[in-house]
C-alpha cells in the first residue's frame, strides 16, 4: 500500500513537473495543479496511512489518524484553488493583451510578420557594418 | 505607574508620535503643523529634563525592556552625560530650526511633510545617542540614514535633491551594513550587547584577535555617517536639501553621530596603535581636505559644507590622538561647531532666502540691506575662524595643545601640528571669505531680488547661537563647565584629567600657532587669485562623485551580468533552474545519508479496490503527458484525478479532506471551462523535441525522486504531536472533529491568514479582469457552432428546485462541522457551487437580478467577523482566537454544541462564498456583453 501511495506522488510529479515546463498557461496551470496535488498527498501521508480510524473523538474506537496534518492539507487544497483561479486570471489578462498565452509574455509575431523582421533586423545589421 | 520608569523611550518615541500628529494637523492649516512640531520637541525636553539632575549627580540611567531576548536585542535605554549631551543638542537645535523652518519654507513646500520628517529623523537621531543595546542603536541609525534620505530630497522636483539624496543614502546606509557587522562582533567578543557590559570590557576587546576587524568595521559607519575622508564627498552634495535640513543634520547632530560613536565607544576601542594611527590619520586627512576645498567653494552652502567636513575632521583627529585631554578637546568643540556652524547655515539660508541666489560672485555688500544678519555673521564666522573672545577659538587652542602633545618626543610627528596650523590658516581664509564675498565690498546688481533684513523669526535662532559663541567664549567654565564634565566623564568612564576652561593661558606655544593662522590666514586671502588659478589649472578636476558614480555603475553593470546569466526572461527557463537545483539538492541529500531506504515499519495489506484505483491514477497522470495539447481531455482527466483523490482521503480516514477535495474540483473544473471558453482550445504542437525529451526527463528525475522520499517517510515511525490536539479537542476546543477544532481553534491564526490570502487572491483578479472583455468564440474546436438554446428549460427548473435544498445543505454542514465532517471551508463551497449552478442554468443576467449580495461586501463581513471572533475572547481575558463553548437546544436538530469558534467559523464561510463566486462571476462576465445585450432586446420586444 505504502508503495503504491508512493508510486500515485510520484506519478502526479511527473506530469506536474513535465506540465509546469511547458510554454503556454495552461498546461502550466494544470502541471501547478498536479504538483498541488501531490503536495497535498505528500503532507497528507506525513501522517502515516490509517484507514477507518477518522479523528472525530470517539471512545469506542482504538484509535485516531493524525488530525494535523489533515488541517494543514485542508487549507492547502483551498488556497491551492485561489493560486489556479489567480493564474487563470493571470492567463485571460495575458491572452486579452497579446493575443496568446505564452508564458512569456511575449508577442509571438504572424509569419507574416516574421518575414518583416528579419528583413528588418538584416538592414540594421548592413547599416551598422 | 511612575512615568520616570519609561521617560526614555517616550522621549524617543515621541518625536515619532508627533510625526504623525503633525501631518495631520497641516491638514488644518500649514502653520499649525510648525507649532505643533515646537509642541513634541519641548514636550520631549520636558520628558527628558526631570531625568537631568541625577545625571549631573554623575548617575547612569538605564531603561530596559526585553525585545528578542535571545538574539541579545533589547529595547534599551541609557542616559548619561554624554547620551544628554547629545539628546539636549538634538532637541535644543532641532527646537530652533523647526521655529527658523517656519519662516523659511516658501508657501508652495508642504510644511506638514517637512515637520514630520524632522520629527521622525529628530526621533532616530535620539534613538542612536539614548540606545543601551548597540544593535538598536544600529537600528535607529539606519533609520536616521532614512529620514534623512526623506529630508534631502525634500524638494523632489530638483533633480541634484534627489542625486544627493540617494548618494548619501548609499553611502551611510552602506556605512551602516559595515558597523552592524562591526557591531555584531563586538557583542560577539563580549558576550553582550549592552553598552554597560561593554564599556567594562574594554581589555578583552582590545586583546581579541578580531579586535582589528571589529575596529575597522564600526570605523567605517562611522566615519561614512560623519562624513570623514574617503566618504566625505556626500556631504556637499547633501546641501540640496532645504537650508534648516542642512543647518540641522548636516553641522549640528546627524554628522556628529559617527563622532558620537567614536566618543561613545572610546573607552572599548582606543588606547591602540591602530585606533591613533586610523582615526588620527583620517581626521587630520579630512580636516585639511575639508578646509582647502571650503576654500574654493563659490557656493555659499558648498562652502559650508566642505567646512563642516572640515571640522568634523578635527573632531575626529582629536579622538584620535587618544588622551583623555583630547577628548575633552573633542567633546568641547562639538558644542562650540554646533553652535557657530548651524548659525551659519542658517545665515547662508538667510541670504539666500532675501537675495534668491547663494553664490558668492554674485552676492556683495549686503550689509546694506542687512545689517543685523551681517553683524551675526561676522560674530559666528570669527567663532568659526577661531578668534579669542568665542568659542571656537577655546577648542582650537586645545586642539592644538593635543596636537602639540602627540608629537612629544617623535621627531617624524611633529608634522601633526603643523598640518594641524595648516588647517586652521585655511579656516581663516574660509571664514574670511565667507563674510567678505557677501557683506562687504560693492553692493552686486546681479542679485535677482532687492534684499530686506531677515525676518526676526529666523533672526531670533540665530541671535541665540551667536550670544552662545560669546557668552561661552567669554565664560568658559561658567557656562558649559559642568557640563563638560559630566559628558567627558561619562565618554571615558574614567575620572576626569585636570584641565582648565579659561580665555586666557598666558603666552604659550598654541597662542603663538592661532595668531599664526589668523595672520596667514588673511595674507592667503589676500593672494586668492593666484591660489585660485593653480586650483583651477591642477585639482578642481579631482572629484570624489566622479569615482563613486563609476563605481555605482560598475555595480549595476555587474548585477545586470549576473541576473541576466540566470534570468532570460523565460519563465520555462527559470523553471527549470528551480526543479534542476531542487533535484539536485535532493540527490545530496539522499547520498548524505547511510540508513537503508525502506525504513522497519510493517505495511499495510493493498486491496484490490484501491489497486486498481492506484493504478488507475498513476495512468491517467501519466498519460497527461501524451495528450496534455487537447485542454478539454486534460481537464476530464484532472477532474477523475481529483475524484480519485477525494476517495482516498476517504480511505484513508480524512473524511473533511474528502469533502474539501470533491467541493474545491468541481468549483475548479468549472473555472477552467469558463476559461476555455476565452482561450484556444488546443495547445499549439512543440517543435523542439529536444527540449520535450529533456522535460520527460527532468520530470522522471523529480517523480522518481519524490517516490523514494516518500516510502522512505512511510516505512518509518514517527512522534507526532497530535496527541495534545486529541486529548484537548473536546475539553479545551469544545467539539470532536479535531480537524476543525484545529483550524477554528488551536490554529485559528493560520486560517484567519488562509483566508486573508484567499481573500486577496479574489480582489487580485477583480482588480485584473475588471473592465476586460474577451471575443467569444463561435465555433467549437471541430469547427461546429455552438448551440444557441440560451438555457435548457429543464435544467433551470430543476436547479431553481434545488437550489433551497443546496443551501440547507450548506447549512447543514456548516452546523455539524464542530463535532462531524464539515465546517466553514466546506460549507463555504458547497454554498457557492449551489449558487453557480444558478448562473449556470440561468444565466448571469437572470441569477444577479435576484442575487443582490455584493461580493466584496461579504469578504469585508466574512474578515471581519473572523477577526472579530478572535478579538472577542481578547475582551474577555484570553489569548486572541480562544473559544468557549455552550449548549443549545434546538426544535429537531436536538441538541447543539455551540462553540464561540462557529463565529470564526462563519467568517470562514462568507470568505470561501464571496472569492469562489466573485472569481467565477468576475471570469464568467468576460463575454457578458453581448449576452445581456440580447437579453435587453428581447426584454425590448416582450414590451412591445
Amino acid at each position: 500500500m505504502e508503495l503504491l501511495i508512493s508510486l500515485i506522488i510520484g506519478a502526479l510529479t511527473v506530469s506536474g513537473v513535465f506540465l509546469t515546463l511547458r510554454g503556454r498557461i495552461f498546461p502550466v496551470v494544470l502541471g501547478l495543479m498536479f504538483l498541488s496535488y501531490a503536495v497535498n498527498i505528500f503532507l497528507f501521508s506525513m501522517g502515516r496511512l490509517v484507514p477507518g480510524l477518522p479523528a472525530i473523538i470517539d471512545d469506542t474506537q482504538a484509535g485516531y489518524a493524525d488530525p494535523l496534518p489533515q488541517a494543514l492539507v485542508l487549507t492547502a487544497i483551498v488556497i491551492s484553488f485561489g493560486m489556479s483561479a489567480f493564474l487563470i486570471a493571470l492567463a485571460l489578462k495575458l491572452y486579452s493583451y497579446m493575443g496568446n498565452d505564452h508564458v512569456d509574455g511575449e508577442q509571438l509575431p504572424s509569419d507574416e510578420q516574421l518575414s518583416v523582421l528579419t528583413r528588418y533586423k538584416k538592414k540594421k545589421g548592413r547599416n551598422k557594418s | 505607574m511612575d512615568i520616570m520608569l519609561f521617560s526614555l523611550p517616550i522621549v524617543v518615541l515621541l518625536p515619532f508620535f508627533g510625526a504623525i500628529v503633525v501631518a495631520l494637523a497641516s491638514i488644518a492649516n500649514r502653520i499649525y503643523a510648525a507649532w505643533s512640531a515646537i509642541g513634541i520637541t519641548v514636550l520631549s525636553i520636558a520628558c527628558l529634563s526631570p531625568l537631568a539632575a541625577r545625571v549631573f549627580d554623575g548617575e547612569t540611567i538605564i531603561q530596559s525592556w526585553a525585545w528578542i531576548e535571545r538574539a541579545g536585542l533589547f529595547f534599551a535605554f541609557r542616559l548619561d552625560g554624554l547620551s544628554m549631551f547629545f539628546a539636549l543638542l538634538i532637541l535644543g537645535i532641532g527646537f530652533l530650526v523647526i521655529l527658523y523652518g517656519r519662516y523659511y519654507l516658501s508657501s508652495k513646500d508642504h510644511m506638514g511633510r517637512f515637520f514630520a520628517y524632522i520629527l521622525m529623523f529628530m526621533g532616530s537621531m535620539l534613538g542612536v545617542v539614548l540606545s543601551e543595546n548597540v544593535i538598536l542603536l544600529v537600528i535607529f541609525w539606519e533609520l536616521t540614514s532614512l529620514t534623512s534620505f526623506l529630508l534631502i530630497s525634500f524638494w523632489q522636483h530638483k533633480n541634484e535633491a534627489r542625486e544627493g539624496a540617494r548618494m548619501s543614502l548609499g553611502v551611510t546606509a552602506a556605512g551602516g551594513l559595515a558597523l552592524l557587522g562591526g557591531v555584531l562582533i563586538l557583542g560577539h567578543i563580549v558576550g553582550s550587547y549592552e553598552l554597560s557590559e561593554i564599556l567594562k570590557s574594554g581589555d578583552i576587546v582590545r586583546e581579541h584577535p578580531l579586535y582589528l576587524t571589529t575596529l575597522i568595521l564600526i570605523l567605517i559607519g562611522a566615519f561614512a555617517k560623519s562624513a570623514q575622508f574617503p566618504f566625505h564627498f556626500w556631504l556637499p552634495h547633501a546641501m540640496a536639501a532645504p537650508t534648516p535640513v542642512s543647518a540641522y543634520l548636516h553641522s549640528a547632530t546627524m554628522v556628529k553621530a559617527g563622532i558620537f560613536l567614536l566618543a561613545r565607544l572610546f573607552p572599548v576601542l582606543s588606547g591602540t596603535q591602530e585606533w591613533l594611527w586610523i582615526v588620527g590619520g583620517i581626521g587630520m586627512t579630512t580636516l585639511l581636505i575639508g578646509a582647502y576645498t571650503a576654500m574654493f567653494k563659490t557656493d555659499l552652502k558648498g562652502l559650508l559644507a566642505y567646512s563642516t567636513v572640515s571640522h568634523l575632521g578635527l573632531i575626529t583627529a582629536l579622538l584620535g590622538f587618544g588622551s583623555k585631554l583630547a577628548v575633552v578637546a573633542a567633546l568641547f568643540h562639538i558644542m562650540n561647531h554646533a553652535a557657530f556652524k548651524a548659525a551659519l547655515f542658517m545665515i547662508a539660508g538667510a541670504v539666500d532666502h532675501e537675495t534668491g541666489t547663494r553664490d558668492t560672485r554674485k552676492l556683495g555688500g549686503l550689509i546694506k540691506y542687512m545689517p543685523i544678519t551681517a553683524i551675526l555673521a561676522f560674530i559666528t564666522s570669527a567663532a568659526m575662524a577661531g578668534v579669542p573672545m568665542l568659542n571656537g577659538f577655546l577648542s582650537k587652542e586645545m586642539f592644538l595643545t593635543e596636537s602639540l602633545a602627540v608629537s612629544e618626543g617623535l621627531l617624524w610627528a611633529s608634522i601633526v601640528p603643523i598640518l594641524a596650523t595648516i588647517g586652521s590658516i585655511l579656516a581663516v581664509a574660509y571664514s574670511i571669505k565667507f563674510v567678505k564675498e557677501v557683506f562687504l565690498g560693492e553692493a552686486s546688481k546681479d542679485i535677482p531680488k532687492i534684499p530686506h533684513e531677515t525676518p526676526y523669526g529666523m533672526l531670533v535662532p540665530i541671535g541665540i547661537f551667536a550670544t552662545i559663541c560669546i557668552a561661552v567664549g567669554l565664560f568658559p567654565a561658567f557656562m558649559v563647565g559642568d557640563l563638560l564634565g559630566i559628558v567627558v566623564a561619562s565618554s571615558l568612564q574614567a575620572t576626569l584629567p585636570k584641565y582648565e576652561l579659561a580665555l586666557w593661558h598666558g603666552v604659550n606655544l598654541p597662542l603663538m600657532m592661532s595668531m599664526t593662522a589668523l595672520i596667514v590666514g588673511a595674507v592667503v586671502y589676500a593672494s586668492r587669485t593666484r591660489l585660485y588659478r593653480l586650483h583651477q589649472r591642477y585639482i578642481e578636476s579631482i572629484n570624489a562623485k566622479q569615482y563613486y558614480d563609476m563605481l555605482i555603475d560598475e555595480l549595476f553593470a555587474l548585477s545586470i551580468y549576473i541576473s541576466r546569466k540566470f534570468d532570460k526572461g523565460s519563465l520555462q527557463h527559470a523553471s527549470v533552474w528551480v526543479i534542476v537545483s531542487s533535484i539536485a539538492l535532493g540527490t545530496i541529500g539522499f547520498c548524505m545519508i547511510e540508513a537503508p531506504l525502506i525504513g522497519d515499519r510493517s505495511m499495510l495489506d493493498l486491496d484490490l479496490v484501491t489497486l486498481l484505483m492506484g493504478v488507475g491514477l498513476i495512468f491517467v497522470s501519466l498519460i497527461m503527458i501524451v495528450i496534455h495539447r487537447q485542454r478539454i481531455v486534460s481537464l476530464v482527466v484532472v477532474g477523475f484525478v481529483g475524484l480519485a483523490i477525494s476517495l482516498g482521503f476517504v480511505k484513508f480516514s480524512a473524511p473533511d479532506l474528502a469533502l474539501t477535495q470533491l467541493s474545491v474540483e468541481i468549483v475548479t473544473i468549472i473555472l477552467l471551462l469558463l476559461a476555455l471558453y476565452f482561450i484556444p482550445k488546443n495547445t499549439p504542437i512543440e517543435h523542439n523535441k529536444k527540449r520535450i525529451y529533456r522535460d520527460i526527463f527532468i520530470s522522471l528525475l523529480s517523480g522518481a525522486g519524490i517516490t523514494a522520499f516518500t516510502m522512505a517517510i512511510l516505512t518509518r515511525d514517527f512522534s507526532s504531536i497530535s496527541n495534545f490536539f486529541l486529548e484537548q479537542s473536546v475539553p479545551g476546543g469544545g467539539g470532536t472533529n479535531v480537524v476543525n477544532v484545529i483550524l477554528v481553534d488551536f490554529r485559528g491564526f493560520d486560517t484567519l491568514g488562509e483566508i486573508s490570502v484567499l481573500a486577496i487572491a479574489g480582489l487580485g483578479i477583480f482588480a485584473m479582469l475588471k473592465g476586460m472583455r474577451l471575443p467569444e468564440y463561435t465555433k467549437n474546436c471541430s469547427g461546429l457552432s455552438w448551440s444557441d438554446d440560451p438555457h435548457p428549460m429543464i435544467m433551470s427548473t430543476l436547479s431553481r428546485v434545488l437550489f433551497p435544498l443546496m443551501l440547507m445543505f450548506a447549512v447543514f454542514i456548516f452546523m455539524r462541522g464542530h463535532n462531524l465532517p464539515g465546517g466553514g471551508f466546506i460549507a463555504g463551497l458547497i454554498a457557492s457551487i449551489a449558487i453557480t449552478v444558478q448562473y449556470l442554468a440561468n444565466g448571469i443576467s437572470w441569477t444577479q437580478a435576484r442575487l443582490k449580495a455584493n461580493m466584496h461586501m461579504m469578504i469585508g463581513f466574512g474578515l471581519l467577523i473572523a477577526t472579530l471572533a478572535g478579538i472577542g475572547s481578547m475582551f474577555v481575558g484570553y489569548p486572541f482566537l480562544t473559544s468557549t463553548v455552550g449548549h443549545f437546544d434546538l426544535p429537531i436538530v436536538g441538541n447543539i454544541h455551540v462553540a464561540s469558534a462557529i463565529a470564526f467559523d462563519l467568517g470562514v464561510f462568507l470568505v470561501v462564498v464571496g472569492v469562489t463566486l466573485m472569481i467565477l462571476v468576475g471570469i464568467g462576465k468576460l463575454g457578458a456583453v453581448a449576452e445581456s445585450k440580447s437579453l435587453d432586446n428581447k426584454e425590448i420586444e416582450e414590451g412591445a
